[in-house]
């Protein structure tokens, strides 16, 4: 049973993990139809920004608590600027063009973002302070949990619902859902589609670097190759769950997280990413446009 | 057209500005020309690099050009080989076997007789029939496949570091010596880990009282390794043996001992590194790890990290020590052998001793270093220590 | 003339009376001086983008920082002058949208080629002749990286049937890739079958494999689609990770024979001319078949199918029948380029089948121009030798090659040559009309 719950909670914590740079992912595909495959470098980004700033804080000799704050709000900053500025470099010009010509863009564009961190950092593993706080609290469920990942959890959890809330009720959520639902409409009544997609991609960035730190504080370490694999089991997680949803999402990545953990723990560690993909496959075989994905009536 | 031509000039401006990026390497080069004091066209050898220079495996291979440019610096501001100065000239192959290939026809192509690399032994292992064939010497710092040498069938191949079952052996009688019987044996699913994984649960598997409870694979890169930690504790194993790099290794190793799980950790080579201890931090305390013996006392291997820090600014990376050596070892068997003629280059290497970074070494008539022991060290106060 | 052209005429006479100069300077914005405002904008941005990676180094374990000022003076006069450049290029594209369906000049120079058959030939002539002597003109290493474009083209090629032709996102080719290249390399290690015995099952193999991936994802659409597929190239991968019983994992296969010449003993140089001339041939086979399919019944139907799906079914055309084919015929020459590439390298592992070989060949396909050949070769061309011409840049050559990816679509992201559709004109002639190609 204990070795159940600590599969329970590993599987939790991978899919909190997912979940964060799954959400960019989708709102990106929603509102623009584009597989932004850059996204995983902005996540990259992100948690380099954190380390950066984490480490000129320590250095000039900043209280703790503060530097997993401010290091968090620069590499939030840094990574919408990313996100941003990508955007305007790479996509916007190819707004009109048919659909494959951003999608060859965006790989372009991950491979530049690479080995440009690679180029101006160093290509080796560098070391990530651990920057959330220790809870005593957690010391009895040490073994089960501990607290970097109960902070994932919560940190993903409250994104979660506060990106929920603010596209369900405020202004620039209900352009995002207008635009994500009929761009050409959407100008027509009046939103500022430009602004909106930038908006977009600011969010999702942001949310992204928000993982980026927290879970390079988690592993320790990062590198510039890092968001290549978390970047394609996000978009595996995101499309699962039904790519353009963002409910779809969280529960994709938690679907996706606890098959991975399960998987390992019950069969054989090799073969995860296997059945995280055959999964994948089993679930669009019987719902074709993922778990909570709307099937897109095709108008002649 | 006109189009296409300008974002050609355009690439070119940017590759040019990209390129002033880049000036502190480049001062450096011209100031390594200026010391030789050579007088213009001197006669020039050229030392070819291979290996994984870009891509997912570049910092596995970027130490190795590092240490083939220090060495090359250090050996002009000596008066060259032979009155000849030393180029270094670097191929990228992604450590993958068709770029390798590429990169070694372009060593035939541009002439290079001596070749430092390739990295991974999947890489080394396409490319090397091409360098036989046009009889270029080739050594490694890190491809550590045992057939390689033992094979035989490659005379022109030689390598700085000890092949995996050499070390296999060497963890699991120092294993069986800590009283483990239960192990979990663990490795990254790449070619130098899951080879150094086998051989260790073939040799355990061998021994009498000792048995394999746990032999799994872990993806590189991967974001939580913490499924594959509870395994480990309910498999019951008193010990794991990891067969693989430091990022992996020191994931693993944190996750085990956030969760309490205090049980011995043994590795490789390829976690024998002072990053492993810097990136896992107080985790890394306590933990095992097989390495060429030690060599933190030999001046040639103290000079050569001061002189990377005062180069590159940062400390060297992995198999940084072996390929320092490879590359002393190489010119100086052209030095002695007088001449880049093949036989008398692999002759000078199998009967002469040079003084490199990992201690006195000669190569044997397979090809592997003599004179380079291997020994298990455990990190201790941060560092790690010589277990006798 | 219609309104839009007047007004793109109009703007062109006024840029010509203006002087190239003029327009460099302010194109799109209203005067130079709020250009130059731009620039110094985008200066001052991209200065504050780079800062803290490109400027500051961190050493955590001894908490040093080192600061690079010199990169951010690099960065913002590199930003100003290129944003320049970058406006200048944005709004001659706009300028020439209309242009866009026309053909560049060099097209039309091709087009005009292939329609009058003495040039055709001549010119056919001319790239026998090229390809013929290449290998005796130039040394091992062009030839040895020649041979690797060659199978990219190939594989180009065989993903233009799927993508191009019959617009399914396949994000998974490499599998097939991989799987004829194993399937050679483990019958030649265990039963020593030889490379031309191989090459047509290797493509019966990846035709099979086609036909079994193709089938769950018939009700899947557009980036589904490209998932699954993605999850396919993946799941393949793992498994001859895995499997290390049957496919000796990821130590891989080594010594895998090359082809043989009625069992001649070959230098390794040799060989590789051999294997050049053997890559000549298959490509041209290649583009025979593609071309024919292109112009069959098959093809039309691919062509249909890519448009509009329900259109199609609803002019009868099997959806089942045709996505399965494209898939299966695309596969067939993964599976035989596989082989080859196993037969040149003669050392395979699961490291050389990961999802980048697909994005890759993806990317040739788009780059080059969907659904056509000529544009796929092109793209092989760029995408394959440009990073090998691009190893004197050493380290910037990974950087560069994005940069490029980048800037080739934004600029022209119809690919480089666009498929040529073919024109029918009718011409009046005594009686009734006549249709002419």
């Amino acid at each position: 049973m204990e070795y159940f719950l600590e599969l329970l909670f590993g599987g939790l914590t991978r899919g909190s993990t997912y979940a964060l740079i799954a959400l960019g992912y989708t709102m990106v595909y929603g509102i623009i139809e584009l597989i932004n495959f850059a996204h995983g470098e902005i996540y990259m980004i992100g948690a380099f920004t954190g380390l950066i700033v984490a480490g000129v804080l320590t250095a000039l000799g900043f209280p703790a608590a503060s530097i997993l704050a401010i290091a968090l709000v620069c590499a939030v900053l840094w990574a919408a600027a990313y996100g941003y500025t990508v955007e305007k470099v790479a996509y916007k010009p190819l707004r009109g063009a048919q659909r494959l010509s951003p999608l060859i863009s965006a790989i372009g564009m991950s491979i530049f973002l690479q080995n440009y961190v690679m180029l101006s950092q160093t290509s080796d593993f560098l070391p990530f302070p651990a920057l959330t706080p220790q809870f005593d609290f957690m010391k009895p469920f040490g073994s089960i949990m501990n607290s970097s990942e109960l902070v994932i959890v919560v940190a993903t959890v409250t994104v979660c619902i506060g990106l929920t809330l603010f596209i369900k009720f405020t202004k620039l959520g209900k352009a995002m859902r207008a635009t994500a639902q009929n761009r050409k409409m959407a100008m027509l009544v009046g939103v500022n589609v430009d602004m909106v997609i930038s908006a977009t991609f600011i969010i999702g960035s942001s949310l992204a670097a928000v993982g980026g730190v927290l879970i390079a504080s988690h592993v320790g370490q990062i590198n510039y190759f890092i968001g290549f694999i978390a970047g394609i089991k996000a978009f595996t997680a995101a499309v699962l769950g039904g790519i353009g949803s963002i409910p779809g999402a969280m529960l994709g990545a938690l679907v996706l997280g606890l098959t991975e953990a399960f998987a390992t723990g019950y069969v054989s560690s090799d073969y995860e990413d296997v059945f995280a993909f055959c999964l994948l496959v089993l679930i669009l075989i019987f719902r074709p446009a993922g778990i909570m994905g709307k099937e897109k009536t095709q108008k002649v | 057209m006109r189009t296409k031509l300008h974002l050609i000039v355009l690439c070119l401006v940017m590759a040019a500005m990209l390129a002033a990026c880049s000036a502190e390497e480049k001062k450096a080069d011209e100031k390594a020309d200026v010391q030789t004091g050579e007088v213009a066209p001197a006669a020039k050898l050229v030392l070819g690099v291979a290996g994984a220079h870009s891509g997912d495996l570049a910092s596995y291979g970027l130490p190795s050009v590092n240490a083939a440019k220090l060495v090359a610096a250090k050996v002009n501001a000596a008066g060259g080989v032979n009155g000849m100065t030393v180029e270094v000239v670097a191929q990228d192959d992604q450590c993958k076997p068709e770029l390798a290939t590429n990169a070694a026809t372009k060593m035939v192509s541009d002439g290079v007789k001596i070749v430092l690399g390739h990295i991974c032994s999947g890489a080394t292992k396409a490319a090397l029939p091409i360098y036989l064939e046009s009889k270029i010497v080739l050594m490694s710092p890190s491809a550590t496949n045992p057939p390689l040498t033992q094979s035989g069938e490659y005379p022109n191949f030689f390598r700085t570091i000890a092949p995996d079952d050499a070390q296999a052996a060497l963890e699991v009688a120092f294993a069986k010596g800590l009283g483990l019987t239960k192990l979990a044996v663990i490795h990254d699913k790449g070619d130098y880990g899951k080879g150094f994984a086998t051989f260790c649960k073939e040799f355990i598997e061998a021994e009498e009282g000792m048995e394999v409870v746990l032999f799994e694979g872990v993806t590189p890169g991967a974001v939580d390794y913490s499924a594959v930690v509870q395994k480990i504790k309910s498999s019951g194993a008193q010990g794991v043996i990891f067969g693989g790099y430091h990022p992996e290794a020191s994931k693993i190793v944190s996750g085990m001992r956030k969760k309490e799980i205090t049980i011995p950790f043994l590795s490789d080579d390829g976690v024998k590194d002072d990053t492993f201890i810097k990136v896992a931090g107080e985790y890394a305390e306590g933990v095992y790890a097989t390495g060429p013996m030690d060599f933190s006392t030999n001046p040639v291997y103290q000079e050569a990290v001061a002189a990377h820090k005062a180069e590159f600014g940062t400390d060297p990376g992995p198999f940084f020590p072996e390929a320092y050596s490879a590359a002393l070892a190489l010119l100086k068997a052209v030095e002695n052998a007088g001449s880049t003629d093949y036989d008398k280059v692999t002759e000078a290497l199998r009967t002469q001793y040079v003084d490199t970074a990992v201690g006195s070494v000669k190569f044997d008539a397979k090809g592997d270093a003599e004179g380079v022991g291997f020994a298990v060290y455990q990190v201790q106060s941060g560092k790690y220590v010589e277990i006798k | 003339m219609p309104y839009k052209e007047y007004i793109v005429s109009n703007a062109i006479n006024e840029t010509g009376q203006q002087g190239m100069g003029r327009f460099f300077l302010s194109a799109g914005c209203d005067s130079i001086a709020q250009a130059v405002r731009k620039s110094a904008l985008a200066a001052v941005w991209f200065a504050f983008l780079t800062f803290p990676i490109l400027v500051i180094r961190v050493n955590t374990i001894e908490n040093t920082i080192v600061w690079r000022w010199e990169n951010m003076a690099y960065i913002a006069v590199a930003i100003f002058l290129g944003s320049f450049v970058w406006r200048w290029l944005l709004a001659r594209k706009e300028l020439k949208l209309d242009k866009d369906h026309e053909e560049t000049p060099s097209a039309r120079l091709l087009t005009t080629i292939q329609s009058h058959p003495v040039l055709k030939f001549a010119a056919l002539g001319v790239v026998a002749l090229l390809a013929g002597l290449y290998p005796q003109v130039f040394d091992l290493y062009q030839t040895n990286i020649m041979i690797s474009c060659l199978v990219y083209i190939v594989l180009g090629l065989g993903l233009n049937i799927v993508v191009g032709l019959a617009g399914l996102l396949d994000l998974g080719y490499v599998a097939f890739y991989a799987v004829g290249a194993y399937a050679y390399a483990l019958c030649n290690m265990h039963w020593d079958i030889g490379f031309w015995f191989m090459l047509p099952i290797g493509a019966a193999l990846g035709t099979i494999l086609g036909v079994i991936l193709g089938f769950p994802v018939l009700r899947l659409r557009g980036d589904y689609l490209a998932i699954v597929t993605l999850g396919f190239g993946e799941i393949i991968r793992l498994v001859l990770e895995n499997w290390g019983d049957v496919t000796m994992g990821p130590s891989g296969i080594s010594n895998i024979s090359r082809p043989g010449f009625f069992g001649m003993k070959m230098t390794i140089s040799d060989s590789t001319i051999y294997m050049y001339y053997i890559m000549i041939g298959l490509l041209i086979l290649t583009i025979f078949s593609v071309n024919r399919l292109q112009n069959s019944r098959i093809g039309r139907a691919w062509l249909a199918l890519r448009e509009d799906e329900i259109a199609c079914q609803a002019m009868g055309i099997d959806k089942v029948k045709t996505k399965l084919l494209a898939f299966a015929l695309g596969a067939t020459w993964a599976g035989m380029a596989g082989v080859v590439f196993a037969a040149k390298t003669t050392f395979i592992n699961p490291a050389s089948f990961t999802f980048w070989e697909s994005a890759m060949i993806l990317s040739i396909v788009v780059i080059g121009g969907m659904g056509s050949i000529r544009g796929v070769i092109a793209g092989a061309i760029i995408l394959i030798l440009v990073p090998e011409y691009l190893r004197e840049f050493a380290e910037f050559r990974m950087l560069l090659f994005g940069a490029i990816m980048v800037l080739v679509m934004v600029f022209r992201p119809q690919g480089l040559i666009s498929a040529k559709r073919k024109v029918y004109t009718y011409t009046a002639t005594n009686g009734a009309g006549a249709a002419h190609e």
